[in-house]
């Protein structure tokens, strides 16, 4: 006995004015298939480009949804019946009703400026006035931020919105190029925002002088079209993930390590987002962050540009945005790779039973909040007193623990080299009867030699310099490079 | 065309109203003619999402089934779909053109500032490109006991 398939209304006349019709499969999807096979005019209502159902088309076998069986591969028996049922989703976005009203006019300078935009087809003027009528925030002016930012304003991007609380230090000026070096000591916000003034003064530049948090985030974000997450740490992602999804925003992302990077836009609306790729961060401490394992100062030059390309993509309502697609750039072996994402049914954010339905504490969520530990389980020192001892105490030994590259770089003099990764492994080579100060760039490394040496049941003396080499040179021997 | 009376016009104003800063929707009941569909009543729904409701609307597949059948013991179809823009244009969205069926007919409210200021409908073209809009024809209600 075959198959019955109710027909909704709005598809009858796809199918040949049935209100039902009967095929003989063994799954839900087989049915789907066959029917759609027979009328094909149906095809392209129920399924999309990528050959999957529609996300607001559901099946129901008997009266469940299959969804929560077993999706297009529930069986279907011999007499049943199944029900093809719309919900109903829609919406005016505040982009696209801006679109709908009136985009704004260019004058003639503008039509001058972006002239090799207004000749592509796939920009032209009217792409051309959506930048112009776009708002982009973009989350950091470092490394990603940089190259981001001066295309999108060189671009025509109406509107940017930068947020950084840092200000410019030297060692950013290996990859940060939208500061310079007469920009030392100020704001990062005020030394972008001259800089994309000069590059394009029609361009309006909304700069916010705080640190992303959950209070803020929702605010800010609400009154902008595209989010560009340009951030280095993993707090911080998270908690631009969730906002865009909660405020329904495509959140472009970029993020690099060394050499490697990676792209992708998540967009909960339309496929995966960052918790659908990673549901949970890495534990704390595993994945060092640029400063403590250093980055090749072009690859956010690359990966922002990326990221910048992305936007405008979005913006124009491109096909073939990096969406449900996770692009990865090694600039060592000079290769890109691309994985598909997917959406994830259970995702706790954008899934089909969100468990997070506001901005959460993500120093908490990212484990970030545990070495406020109750008691100190060792000592600590300063610079200033390291050198007292150092001078009057004979029986006092300094290990670095920090890479032996780092080591040419700069050291403090009487240091022995022994590389954190090893330092289990060589404890024999520390003098357990003499007191050990253990150091490295900046003080979180060495704690870290500190608690696996004690959990490997070292036996001396431990004691840890508070800001390492980097507080070495600031208050002891500016001499010392810092790096 | 559709046929939608100036009290069905109203109901679909008055809920709009009422649900502002949020959007809301319905589904239409009547019937397909010819080259027409006729609405007799809208049938509100409550908007499930928990997020973005100022600008997002989703009508659950059980609620709108629950339409389907209500429709069928009177004899009647789903003709279409009714919801708000809230502070935008009563213009379909790519999101809604993303989200659509053929043939029913799309009808919007945009409510600005609190006030329901135009209702348009639109019926989205069997490529799915673009919606057309749709022309609405307003007549009284007559209803008997006058």
């Amino acid at each position: 006995m075959p198959i019955k398939i109710l027909i909704p209304t709005p598809l009858r006349q796809f199918a040949g004015g049935n209100t039902e019709i009967e095929v003989e499969a063994a799954s839900a999807g087989e049915a789907l298939k066959k029917l759609t096979t027979e009328y094909s005019a149906l095809r392209k209502h129920l399924y999309n480009e990528q050959d999957t159902l529609r996300n607001f088309v559901n099946v129901y076998v008997g009266d469940e949804d299959i969804r929560y069986l077993d999706g297009e591969k529930t069986p279907v028996k011999d007499g049943e019946t199944i029900m093809i049922v719309p919900s109903i989703a829609g919406g005016s976005t505040v982009a696209e009703a801006r679109v709908e009203n009136e985009l704004p006019e260019l004058t003639s300078d503008e039509f001058a400026r972006y002239s090799r935009h207004l000749i592509l087809p796939e920009v032209g003027l009217e792409g051309q006035r959506k930048l112009k009528n776009a708002r982009v925030l973009m989350i950091g002016t470092g490394g990603l931020g940089s190259p981001l930012g001066l295309y999108l304003a060189a671009a025509g991007v109406g509107t940017l919105g930068i947020i950084d609380f840092d200000v410019v230090d030297v060692p950013n000026l290996q990859r940060q190029i939208i500061h310079g070096t007469a920009d030392i000591g100020r704001p990062k916000i005020a030394s972008a925002a001259d800089r994309l003034q000069d590059i394009n003064p029609n361009t309006k530049i909304e700069a916010f002088e705080t640190r992303l948090t959950s209070e803020n985030a929702l605010e800010l974000f609400k009154d902008f079209d595209v989010i560009v997450d340009g951030t280095d740490n993993f707090p911080t992602r998270y908690l631009v993930n969730d906002a865009s999804v909660l405020t329904g925003k495509p959140n472009v992302y970029g993020s690099i390590f060394r050499f490697e990077g990676q792209a992708s836009v998540f967009w909960a609306e339309k496929g995966a987002c960052y918790r659908c790729l990673y549901p949970e961060p890495p534990p704390p401490g595993l994945v060092p962050s640029c400063a403590e394992g250093g980055v090749l100062g072009v690859l956010p030059g690359i990966v922002g540009t990326i990221q910048a390309n992305e936007v405008i993509k979005v913006i124009l309502g491109a096909e073939g945005i990096l969406l449900n697609r996770l692009l990865l750039f090694d600039a060592w072996r000079m290769t890109f790779q691309q994985l598909k994402l997917r959406k994830n049914p259970s995702c706790p954010i954008c899934g089909d039973n969100p468990t997070i339905k506001e901005l959460i504490d993500y120093e908490e969520f990212c484990g970030l909040k545990q070495p406020v530990i109750e008691e100190k389980p060792f000592e600590e020192i300063t610079a200033v007193e390291l050198k007292q001892i150092l001078e009057n105490d004979p029986d006092v030994q300094l290990i670095d623990v920090r890479e032996p590259v780092e080591y040419n770089i700069a050291r403090i003099p009487g240091a022995r080299l022994i590389p954190l990764g090893e330092i289990v492994a060589r404890q024999h080579e520390i003098n357990a009867g003499k007191t050990t100060v253990v150091q490295c760039k900046g003080g979180v490394r060495s704690a870290k030699a500190i608690a696996a040496l004690k959990n490997a049941g070292f036996q001396g003396r431990l004691i840890n310099l508070v800001g390492g080499i980097t507080a070495w040179s600031n208050d002891v021997d500016p001499t010392v490079p810092k790096y | 065309m559709l046929r939608l009376d100036e009290q069905l016009v109203l109901h679909i104003k008055a809920h709009a109203v009422h649900d502002y800063p949020h959007e809301c929707g319905g589904m239409l009941i009547g019937k397909f003619g010819d080259d027409r569909k006729e609405v007799f009543e809208t049938f509100p729904i409550e908007n499930a999402r928990e997020d973005s409701r100022n600008n997002r609307i989703l009508l659950l597949p059980k609620d709108v089934l629950r339409a389907e059948k209500y429709a069928r013991v009177y004899k009647l179809d789903v003709v279409g779909y009714y919801h708000s823009h809230p502070n935008a244009p009563a213009v379909p969205s790519q999101y809604d053109l993303d989200h659509a069926l053929p043939v029913w007919s799309y009808v919007i409210a945009s409510v600005i500032d609190g006030t329901a200021v135009d209702v348009r409908s639109w019926e989205m073209r069997e490529d799915r490109s673009q919606f057309d809009e749709e022309v609405i024809e307003q007549g009284k209600t007559i209803k008997n006991e006058d």
